[in-house]
């Protein structure tokens, strides 16, 4: 998993509430048994249009925002389905963060296992981000380690996670090696372990 | 100190804890299927690393599974992918229920029947509908791909415990309605994400009254409520459901176990951390109009209207999922015509729902237009429905009689609603283009899919009720 820390970009407002992943990924792309390459079908159905031509109003369509590597978006993004292939698809097109008011518990976890940084900020912080990022294309610099998001406006937001996962990212840490440093107590818990 | 279902269950599951960390917590049973566990077993092999308890494992095909022709699968992809869960199955030891075997079925519909599924457990499944074992009285959570390969390896997950929360379904159940409608009526009162981070108990005397049957209805759609797991504390109908089934405790540790298993119910004075009530006579027959399952009301109400809402982007959500439902604000939900009925998935495809159902559309002709389907949730399902002459029901009314699968709960098979045509589904989302680009779904419960199959448009299906008692 590749470290994060600073991330410097223009944000992809999408102004949406329930994001769910059966958008960010639709059904007829998990059929692949790769983890990656999953970028150009992100939110297809949003995208393009039945017959596969570019929907030119959508945002990640707009020019101004190409090359953009922080999504921004409204309530509960990420909900529904357990899908990984959401957040591979997300990290395949080039976001590497996050930023809504709420996050999907399983997508969130899913974020931390794949080295996207998922931001959570307050209702009013976000709506404010993304009525600039609409208005005219909005670059912020997201610092991790300081926990702080600072738009090219001055204008400093900061945020809260997870100490553990924070490290996680920082390191780009693979969780299961990690683990097998446990392995002593998985084995003792194993011997004691009550199965009918 | 009392103690509830969910402190009870992770407090004698954590293997490792240190202050600023999450617990490292053992998992009794991991279940697999086809769409979430390619990258994880190929995740292993890249690292030389092994599956530390293959007999914890259960491995099944559902997703991708035709529902007719089979054993072709016409999709060369989906092909590759059922292929290589089998490789995987073989090459690391899990048992599988193959296509073909008479224990394949939808994950969630199997697990119970076989008995896997047994109070006090930590279950997990690379799909967020594992909350359906929580009916049980287990801890049950869906996982990501990534976590499939941690548990596969390590048998644990680093997990922080979430803040509990209540939901008591106080009184007593109308006749007809059903537990989906229960669920419903909770998701549609308190929004998709009042369970965000939390785990649910569901209690109350409403909820006591349920089968296993209805429970995991309930227990299912917790995700659909953002929750991480949904539960319901063992009881006597939790210990009957289980006895004699294959993988349950063999009759000599039967009763010791199902005293422990009873002792895992929520101490009477325990406490969570939010509790939330809602009364059962007060729930309707539901029928979800929008494109998420909290947009879903009672079927002799009407679609919403925005002065119904007061925030701007509460109406623009109305509006965007009624342009996509093909709607109109304050449309009566009875006048909504359907093109399809879609009778199964990990919600609503057991045994007793399809006698419901059965005992809806018995004598009756689906109505002129309408493309009915049901779709078992696994072989056994389907063999025990095929015993009580159930298909022949569904057959002399006009629908089909597929075979076992997930099908057009998402429409990764050929099972699939054509773009701008509605179904009335007993599935659990409604999202856009969740049964096929452009398909439109309404959440209903079996009797209510029945019912709506024969009218070709929703209808309140105590009518039928009261014409059979
Ligand atoms: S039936 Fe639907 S919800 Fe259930 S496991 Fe299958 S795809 Fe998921």
């Amino acid at each position: 998993m590749e470290p994060i820390n600073i991330v410097n970009s223009i944000i992809t407002p999408l102004d949406r509430k329930n994001v769910d992943t059966d958008q960010i990924i639709s059904k007829e792309f998990l059929k692949r048994i790769e983890r990656t390459g999953f970028g150009r079908f992100l939110f297809h159905h949003w995208r393009f249009d039945a017959q596969g031509n570019e929907n030119s109003d959508f945002v990640l369509n707009k020019p101004e925002y190409q090359g953009s590597q922080i999504l921004v978006a409204q309530d509960n993004f990420g909900c529904g389905s357990s899908r990984e292939h959401a957040p591979w698809a997300i990290l395949d097109y080039g976001f590497r963060v996050v930023i809504a008011p709420s996050f999907a518990d399983i997508f969130h976890n899913n974020c931390f296992k794949n080295g996207i940084l998922p931001i959570r900020l307050t209702e009013i912080e976000c709506d404010e981000i993304l009525a600039k990022g609409l208005a005219s294309p909005y670059s912020v610099e997201v610092n991790l380690e300081a926990q702080t998001v600072v738009g090219s406006d001055g204008k400093v937001y900061s945020f809260n996670i997870d100490p553990y996962y924070k490290q996680m990212l920082l390191n780009g840490w693979d969780e299961i090696s990690l683990t097998f440093q446990y392995e002593d107590y998985i084995k003792a818990y194993e011997d004691k372990r009550v199965a009918f | 100190m009392a103690k509830n279902i969910v402190e009870k269950i992770w407090d004698s599951h954590v293997v490792y804890q240190e202050a600023g960390k999450p617990d490292l917590l053992y998992i009794d049973l991991h279940l697999i299927h086809e769409v979430t566990s390619p990258q994880a077993f190929e995740g292993l092999r890249l690292a030389g690393r092994k599956v530390r308890r293959p007999d914890l494992c259960f491995a099944t095909m559902d997703h991708n599974v035709p529902t007719k022709n089979l054993p072709t699968i016409n999709d060369p992809i989906a092909k590759k992918q059922i292929m290589t869960l089998a490789d995987n199955a073989k090459e690391f030891g899990i048992q599988l229920a193959d296509i073909g075997h008479p224990d394949q079925g939808i994950v969630h519909v199997i697990g119970p029947e076989l008995g896997l599924t047994q109070p006090g457990k930590t279950i997990v499944c690379g799909d967020s509908h594992t909350s359906t074992h929580g009916a049980f009285g287990a801890l049950a959570f869906g996982i990501g791909t990534s976590e499939v390969e941690h548990v596969l390896s390590t048998q644990t997950l680093w997990q922080s415990k979430p803040p509990t929360m209540e939901i008591r379904v106080n009184g007593q159940l109308g006749i007809g309605v059903a537990a989906k409608d229960i669920i419903l009526a909770i998701i549609a009162k308190w929004g998709i994400g009042v369970g965000t981070g939390h785990i649910v108990e569901y209690t109350g005397e409403a909820i006591r009254n349920l089968s296993m049957e209805e429970r995991m209805t309930i227990c299912n759609m917790s995700i659909e409520a953002g929750a991480k797991a949904g539960l319901i504390s063992p009881d006597q109908t939790t210990v009957e459901f289980l006895r004699e089934r294959r993988f349950a405790p063999s009759a000599e540790s039967f009763d010791e176990a199902a005293n422990y298993w009873l002792s895992l119910a929520s101490d009477t004075d325990c406490t969570y951390d939010v509790v939330l009530e809602i009364n059962a006579e007060e729930i309707e027959p539901f029928v979800t109009w929008g494109t998420n399952p909290s947009m879903g009301t009672g079927v002799s109400k009407t679609v919403p209207t925005s002065a119904d809402y007061t925030s701007e982007s509460d109406k623009s959500a109305l509006n965007k999922a009624l342009t996509y439902m093909g709607l109109e604000e304050g449309q009566p939900i009875s006048s909504i015509e359907i093109q399809h009925v879609f009778i199964g998935s990990c919600t609503n495809s057991r045994l007793s729902d399809l006698r419901t159902a059965a005992n809806i559309i018995e004598g009756k002709k689906v109505a002129p237009g309408v493309n009915a389907i049901v779709v078992p949730g696994s072989y056994s399902t389907k063999a025990a429905a095929e015993k009580e002459g159930l298909h022949k029901i569904f057959l002399d009314a006009g629908f089909e009689w597929r075979e076992s699968g997930c099908s057009a709960c998402l429409g990764m098979n050929e099972d699939i609603i054509p773009f701008g045509e509605r179904c009335a589904s007993t599935s659990n989302r409604n999202f856009e283009g969740r049964q096929g680009a452009g398909a439109r779904t309404h959440l209903v419960s079996p009797a209510m899919a029945a019912a709506a199959a024969i009218e070709g448009h929703f209808v309140d299906v105590r009518k039928y009720v009261t014409q059979v008692v």
